[in-house]
């Protein structure tokens, strides 16, 4: 027995690392048939990696102090070596990391990766997704520019339209009256370190779950209903490492190279990734002309400015804007499909697949312009600006694809699935 | 096991109570978490009351000064300012001030104690944005050729008159707010306490 054998024996006697590594990596089989689509699980975790890591280089230079955040970011980006490169892998980490959630999300739903037995995979999942936008959210407060300072302002505000105790949970999340120095030191230790402890210990879980239940595929039949009546093993399972490893580091190249080009040559991404406005340092007397958030999170901004207020309260939009992120969570029960995947779905489903994605970027592009960039109706229309119009029917839209799921997933015309994976 | 001598129902009171009484200090130990995250002490004192001089504001004009960490605005109306709102009463979404959005002094046509003056918490009542001034008429403000002046607010396009008052169908749900303010002199105004008060 070699010296390194017997070291393996001796922690294998005090911790299962050997068989952690079989059960999450060796012999862990994921379906034959991954495809395109299954990038995205591996490449979040590489930019949550990353993010931790810039991130705690970052707070080594960076005030939680409204008199010299902005400041001291500036700092960062001139004074510290490398700061630039750190900062600026940040913030292009951040919104990549919406990129990879949202097609992983998307693969989710096209194969139907939140059906039985993968309902809890799939909560977990929106789980992370709400942490992420919270991070996300507070994260962009800490340069203390005008777009930070009036998006938490905006955004608190939401909060304070909830009937009745409103105002004062919008006092108390603010720690003021208004967005102040207060309320950024909070945002800070909120980012570094209360939500990133929710978000590893969810992604472990989201992990567990998948091992558990094993993963989907893009044929969305279950690959443990064929397995080799002597070894145990799925017929259509090949060991997740080495060969889903290898697969993983191709797409991990391929997905380095998309980031050093944007945060070599265009780390503002023309006003998307980090705003022109956030340049000026916070003004609480002064709103920008045009504020935006950033763009992961204009499709949900869209439907709040598309609900008109009721009974003199902003609430509704505050509601529907709400809805539009938690009505993720009842995907599984809403789904009376016979089949999972895409592949095997009728013309119905399809067509709803398409207006849903069509809603979702339409008011994903109208959350980043003013309510008046079309224009308005002529006389008989009232005047209405065009894009506000459009904002609220494609919002119709978002929600009725939820809505009627049970109805269109049933009366669908699905094609029979197959008994083993295809290609 | 021998469970035959187990006295149950005593296991099952005593589990009952340690939970209860765990829970209720867990809670309690909570509470003073979710207290310290409210405006501390500094924080509440720091709302004192401002003074303006007003003899340097023409008519036309607008100044803005911080209370409270809040701008507000101090509009000096010209008499054709004063006279178009009357004109507005039908689009604008509550004419009359009914909803509490100013103190009961400023609760009339102009929603302010002279007319001339109109003082304003520059804060739209939608999500807190601070709407831009227009308080020219006309095309040049960007809201097309009948706009007859007032505020505009950029975040989600809630509009105001020149007395604060909120256009019918935008995103807004009310008027903006007059803070409470007194004049000292016929030039000096102090904001944020009432005459009552001093």
């Amino acid at each position: 027995m070699g010296k390194m054998t017997a070291l393996l024996d001796w922690i294998d006697a005090r911790f299962p690392l050997t068989a952690t590594w079989r059960a999450h990596l060796s012999e862990y089989y994921a379906p034959k048939n991954f495809n395109f689509w299954y990038y995205f699980g591996s490449l979040a975790m590489l930019v949550l990696v990353m993010q931790i890591i810039t991130g705690i280089f970052l707070t080594i230079h960076y005030k939680p102090d409204a008199a010299q955040a902005f400041a001291s970011v500036e700092y960062i980006m001139r004074d510290v070596d490398w700061g630039w490169a750190i900062r600026y892998m940040h913030s292009t980490g951040a919104s990549l990391f919406f990129v990879v959630v949202y097609l992983h999300m998307f693969r989710g739903l096209i194969y139907g990766s939140y059906r039985k037995p993968r309902e809890l995979l799939w909560l977990l999942g929106v789980l992370i997704y709400l942490c992420l936008m919270a991070e996300a959210f507070f994260g962009y407060l800490l340069p203390w520019g005008q777009m930070s300072y009036w998006g938490a302002q905006v955004i608190v505000n939401l909060f304070a339209a909830i009937p009745f105790v409103g105002p004062d949970l919008a006092v108390w999340i603010r720690g003021d009256y208004v967005v102040s120095d207060a309320t950024l030191n909070r945002f800070f230790a909120f980012h570094v370190i209360a939500v990133p402890l929710v978000l590893l210990g969810l992604v472990a879980a989201h992990l567990v779950a998948l091992h558990e239940v094993g993963s989907n595929n893009p044929d969305g039949i279950e690959i443990k209903k064929k397995k080799d009546p002597k070894t145990g093993i799925p017929l259509d399972g090949i060991p997740f490492f080495p060969y889903y490893v290898v697969k993983d580091i191709f797409g991990v190249v391929v997905f380095l190279m998309v980031f050093s080009i944007i945060v070599f040559f265009a780390p503002e991404m023309g006003g998307y990734f980090l705003e022109h406005n956030n340049f000026v340092p916070a003004d609480p007397l002064n709103t920008p002309t045009h504020i935006a958030p950033v763009w992961y999170f204009t499709p949900y901004y869209s439907i709040l400015r598309a609900v008109p207020p009721l009974l003199g309260s902003q609430f509704p939009g505050v509601l529907a804007m709400g809805l539009a992120v938690m009505v993720f969570f009842f995907l599984p029960w809403l789904d009376r499909s016979a089949v999972k995947s895409i592949r095997y779905r009728g013309a119905v489903y399809k067509t709803a697949l398409a207006l849903f994605v069509m809603s979702f970027v339409v008011l994903g592009y109208l959350g980043t312009v003013p309510t008046n960039v079309w224009g308005q109706f002529g006389g008989w229309l009232g005047g209405a600006e065009r894009a506000t119009v459009v904002a609220r029917i494609f919002t119709v839209i978002y929600f009725l694809f939820f809505v009627l799921m049970p109805w269109f997933t049933r009366i669908d015309q699905t094609k029979p699935e197959p008994e083993r994976v295809t290609r | 096991m021998a469970d035959s001598n187990v006295d149950r129902p005593r296991r099952r009171f005593l589990l009952t109570a340690t939970s209860a009484a765990g829970g209720v200090a867990g809670i309690a130990f909570a509470l003073q978490f979710v207290a310290s995250m409210n405006p501390s002490a500094r924080a509440r004192a720091a709302g004192a009351p401002v003074e303006v001089d007003l003899s340097k504001v023409e008519p036309g004009m607008m100044v803005t000064v911080e209370w409270r960490g809040q701008p507000v605005w101090i509009v000096r109306r010209t008499r054709e300012m004063i006279d178009s709102l009357t004109k507005l009463d039908a689009v604008v979404a509550d004419p009359r001030s009914s909803m509490p959005m100013q103190p009961d002094y400023a609760k009339n046509e102009a929603r302010s104690i002279k007319p001339e003056y109109l003082v304003l918490v520059g804060i739209c009542t939608h999500l807190g944005c601070s709407p831009s001034q227009k308080l020219a008429p006309g095309a040049e403000s960007g809201l097309g050729e009948d706009w007859p002046g007032g505020f505009f607010c950029p975040c989600h396009g809630s509009k105001f008159d020149l007395a604060g008052r909120v256009y019918k169908g935008v995103p807004a749900p009310a008027n903006l707010k007059v803070p409470p303010y007194t004049y000292l002199s016929d030039t000096r105004l102090l904001i944020g306490e009432d005459s009552k008060g001093a």
